[in-house]
Parts: C-alpha cells; sequence; structure tokens
C-alpha cells in the first residue's frame, strides 16, 4: 500500500458505523453519532456491517437530490450494492425485478401494476372500515384481561386485517404469513431462513393467483392473475409483488402504531393535544410529526451509482454504493428546526419516512389514514391508558432490523 | 397561477391528491395524476404549491 493510500485508509477508523446504535434511554432518537453528521456532512463515506464503506447520505436536501437522480439506480443485482444484511446479499440477486430493485421504465411498468389499488381516493373510502376494525378491536382489548399487549391487541392485527382484504388473502391464514413476514425485516435471518420463508410465502401466494385466475374476485391478487393470463407478468413476478405487498404491509404499520403510543405516553403533553383536538387535520399533522420523529425504515434507501455524480463536494463514482439514512434526513435542523423536540403540531409533511423520489412507499395513503384512524381513536376511547411496565423495561428491536419497532407494549388503564 | 403535470414522470404516490383535492386526482386504472383544474382559483395557490413540494417524482410545476 502506497503512503497516499494509507494516508486515505487511516480516517476509516472514524467512520460511522450504519445503522448505529442508538442510546437506550432516548430509544426514539437516531444514533448520536447519525444526527452528527448533519453538522459535519450532508454526504461522507460510512462502514456497513461487512466492512464495506458506501455513501452515507445523511442531509435532507442530498437525500432528495440523490433519490430523484436518474443516475443513481436501485439494482441491487450489480456488484457493490450496499445490502443491508448477509441474507439480503445472498439472496436479492436471484431475485426477479420488483419495484425495489427496478429502475427507469422497468420500475415504471412494474409500479404501474401495482399502483390501481392504493389511490388516494380509494383509501378514503377503506376510511370507514378502518375505524369499524380499529373500534372492534380496542373493544375487545377493553373487554379482556389488564395488562394487553398492544402489539397484539390492534398494531398487528388492524394492518394486517386492512391488507389481506385489499388483497384477497384469508386473514384466517395471519399466523402463518405474519411470522413469514416478521422473519422478512429481521437482519440477523440466515439466507437460508430467508430463502424458505421466501419459498414458503410464495408457494402460499401462487397458490392464491392460481385459484383466481380461475375464480377472479375483486381484489388485488385476481387483478394479478388476470395480468398472469394476459401476458404482462410471469406467475414468479406476480408472487414477488404480492408478497411485496403483503410484507410491507404489516411492521411498518404495526411500528407506528406501537412506537407511536410509546411516544406519546413518554409526552403527555403532546398526547392531550392529540386526545382533546376535534380536527382532523391536526391528527393529520401530528401522523407526519410522529412518521419523521420515529422514521422506521431505518436502514434507509440502498442505491448504486450508475455514473459518476458531484454533490456537496464529493464524487460518488460508478459503481460505489449509496446509502440514503433515512432517520437523519428526518433529524436534519436545516429541514426541522430543533428536530428532538416532539412537536404534533410541526409542519413536517416533507419528511422522508416514506422515502423520496420514484420509489416513495406505495401504501402511504393506506398507512396514513390507518395512523390517522388510530391515534385518533384510541387515546380518546382509553384515556387512561398508560404502560403497564416502566419505560425502561421496554424492549426495543435491534438497531439494524428492517423495520425499527418494540417487541411488545404492555398497557393497561 | 398555471399547473402542468408530467404523467410520465408521475408514480401515484397520491400525494397531491392529499393535498389538493380540488385540483389533483389519480386516475382508475393506474393512479396517475388526473389534473381536474389547471388555473385553480388564487385560495387554492397554497394547497396547490403544497402539493408540487410533496410530489416526490417531481411531477407537477407551477407556472405563477
Amino acid at each position: 500500500m502506497s503512503e497516499a493510500e494509507t494516508e486515505l485508509a487511516a480516517p476509516d477508523a472514524e467512520l460511522f458505523d450504519y445503522p448505529g446504535a442508538r442510546d437506550r434511554t432516548c430509544p426514539f432518537a437516531p444514533p448520536a453519532g447519525l444526527r452528527a453528521l448533519n453538522e459535519t456532512a450532508p454526504v461522507s463515506r460510512g462502514r456497513l456491517w461487512d466492512g464495506s464503506t458506501p455513501w452515507l447520505v445523511t442531509g435532507h436536501a442530498a437525500q432528495r437530490v440523490i433519490l430523484s437522480d436518474p443516475r443513481v439506480s436501485s439494482n441491487d443485482k450489480q456488484a457493490g450494492f450496499p445490502h443491508p444484511n448477509q441474507a439480503m446479499a445472498e439472496n436479492s440477486p436471484h431475485h426477479p425485478l420488483t419495484i425495489f430493485n427496478a429502475d427507469g421504465a422497468d420500475h415504471t411498468r412494474i409500479r404501474r401494476m401495482m399502483t390501481a389499488p392504493f389511490t388516494r381516493n380509494r383509501m378514503e373510502k377503506l376510511r370507514p372500515e378502518i375505524q369499524r376494525f380499529t373500534d372492534e378491536l380496542i373493544d375487545t382489548m377493553l373487554a379482556g384481561p389488564k395488562p394487553a399487549d398492544l402489539v397484539e391487541a390492534l398494531a398487528l392485527p388492524l394492518p394486517s386485517l386492512m391488507i389481506c382484504a385489499l388483497l384477497g388473502v384469508p386473514y384466517e391464514d395471519h399466523e402463518f404469513f405474519q411470522e413469514h413476514a416478521s422473519l422478512a425485516t429481521r437482519s440477523d435471518k440466515t439466507a437460508e431462513q430467508d430463502r424458505a420463508a421466501m419459498e414458503a410465502l410464495g408457494g402460499y401466494l401462487a397458490g392464491l393467483l392460481q385459484k383466481r385466475m380461475e375464480e377472479p374476485s375483486d381484489d388485488v391478487i385476481s387483478d394479478f392473475a388476470g395480468r398472469i393470463k394476459a401476458g404482462e407478468v410471469t406467475l414468479p413476478e406476480a408472487v414477488m409483488l404480492c408478497m411485496i405487498l403483503l410484507i410491507a404491509g404489516h411492521e411498518t404499520s404495526a411500528s407506528m402504531i406501537t412506537l407511536g403510543t410509546a411516544l406519546l405516553l413518554q409526552n403527555p403533553e403532546q398526547l392531550a393535544l392529540l386526545r382533546e383536538t376535534d380536527d382532523p387535520k391536526a391528527v393529520a399533522g401530528a401522523v407526519e410529526e410522529i412518521l419523521r420523529y420515529l422514521t422506521i425504515p431505518a436502514l434507509g434507501q440502498r442505491r448504486i451509482a450508475a455514473e459518476d455524480i458531484e454533490i456537496e463536494g464529493v464524487t460518488i463514482k460508478a459503481g460505489e454504493g449509496i446509502v440514503v439514512a433515512l432517520p437523519a434526513g428526518n433529524w436534519d435542523p436545516a429541514a426541522f428546526p430543533e428536530p428532538e423536540k416532539f412537536d404534533i403540531t410541526r409542519e413536517a409533511r416533507h419528511h422522508h419516512a416514506f422515502a423520496w423520489g420514484i420509489h416513495q412507499c406505495l401504501g402511504q395513503q393506506l398507512a396514513r389514514i390507518e395512523l390517522q384512524v388510530v391515534y385518533g381513536t384510541l387515546y380518546r376511547r382509553v384515556p387512561t391508558l398508560q404502560l403497564a411496565v416502566g419505560f425502561d423495561e421496554l424492549r426495543f428491536r435491534r438497531d439494524d432490523a428492517l423495520a425499527y419497532g418494540i417487541h411488545e407494549l404492555p398497557v393497561t388503564w | 397561477m398555471k399547473v402542468v403535470v408530467e404523467e410520465d414522470k408521475c408514480v401515484a404516490a397520491g400525494q397531491c391528491v392529499a393535498a389538493a383535492m380540488d385540483v389533483f386526482d389519480q386516475r382508475d386504472e393506474d393512479g396517475i395524476v388526473v389534473l381536474l383544474d389547471e388555473n385553480p382559483p388564487a385560495e387554492l395557490a397554497d394547497d396547490v404549491r403544497n402539493a408540487a413540494a410533496v410530489c416526490p417524482a417531481l411531477a407537477i410545476r407551477i407556472e405563477e
């Protein structure tokens, strides 16, 4: 190694190890080391689990530039792609094209097969049903023993019921697919476990798709079954896309319900503001602030540069990995003054909790309405809701989980 | 205020409809943006600017 290379290599010791470790006394905040990068460099080298040193994009403005740049690719089959964990590094190169790994025209073609059921107005029409499910789940919780686990009582069943209804997946099978969906978001899964879970879910969804090719109904699986018959998509592609919808619809919204409740219970003045408002816009605003503050997809968006890109005084070379650290962007003081202040009256809609650019979350309007209903209902119906254990006894998910969250939330009232 | 939308860029995130439902809608078949009013009245101007600002695909342009 030449002297110049030694000099260049030396600062590696200082690189931030993404995603970093949260301070357990402040489990809602992104790691201090990650937040510090907002003060020093919006784009800088970081280090991942495998020792690779891709670019970390932490600044909110820089995240928008990178996630909107067509020279920035999502092709996770390319060498140098910054995979979130070992299992995904091994398995992703073998997956068919999806909304996650496709670029440009391929991405547009695939995404447009999936967007129709999730339009804002279609989701708005589901609001009464989301309200009914929410009320019924709260009724059942209140009629049951204290303490209750909010994960099992409300946070997981609600998004699960809704995504099942939209997809046309029988909710009776929820234990089966929740178990596999849960594994998908874990970082400590082995490549074999990951493949086994995907094969189990894939076989199940392929069976449903084949059934709906014979007997179509009014749901997303039937829509894909029709597209298979029309030759627009192959069965393995359709299985993968349905699996993405089924998995993505679960843990993320569930985490927002449980972590959001824990956050509100720790901030009683904000909880009181939310409980006492009759203004749907105020509740909607609170949802955006909680999305910003918690940024559940803590592993960020993974990309690879297809060409050299100049940004913020650095050159990202073609073939280099890029990690868009969403929690850092959502806590960037340049975009959100006093980001550590949890303030449900803040204008927070420009957050990146659903990412940014062409890959922004497909199910975001469903998630928003679920959260508006839950946050607007739970604390009003159960005004004495409180943690049944000490705050320091709560078990948070690992920092490198694909969806940050909490294992269980024991509550009483 | 004149609003221009680029259907090719649109990714059907639904953000514009959430921000300004009197000005934007989404096609039933694929969720792509439909411009309901290309010259929205002054009282909707803030909502429309907000819609353009939250579009993740930068598919909405405003000519003041």
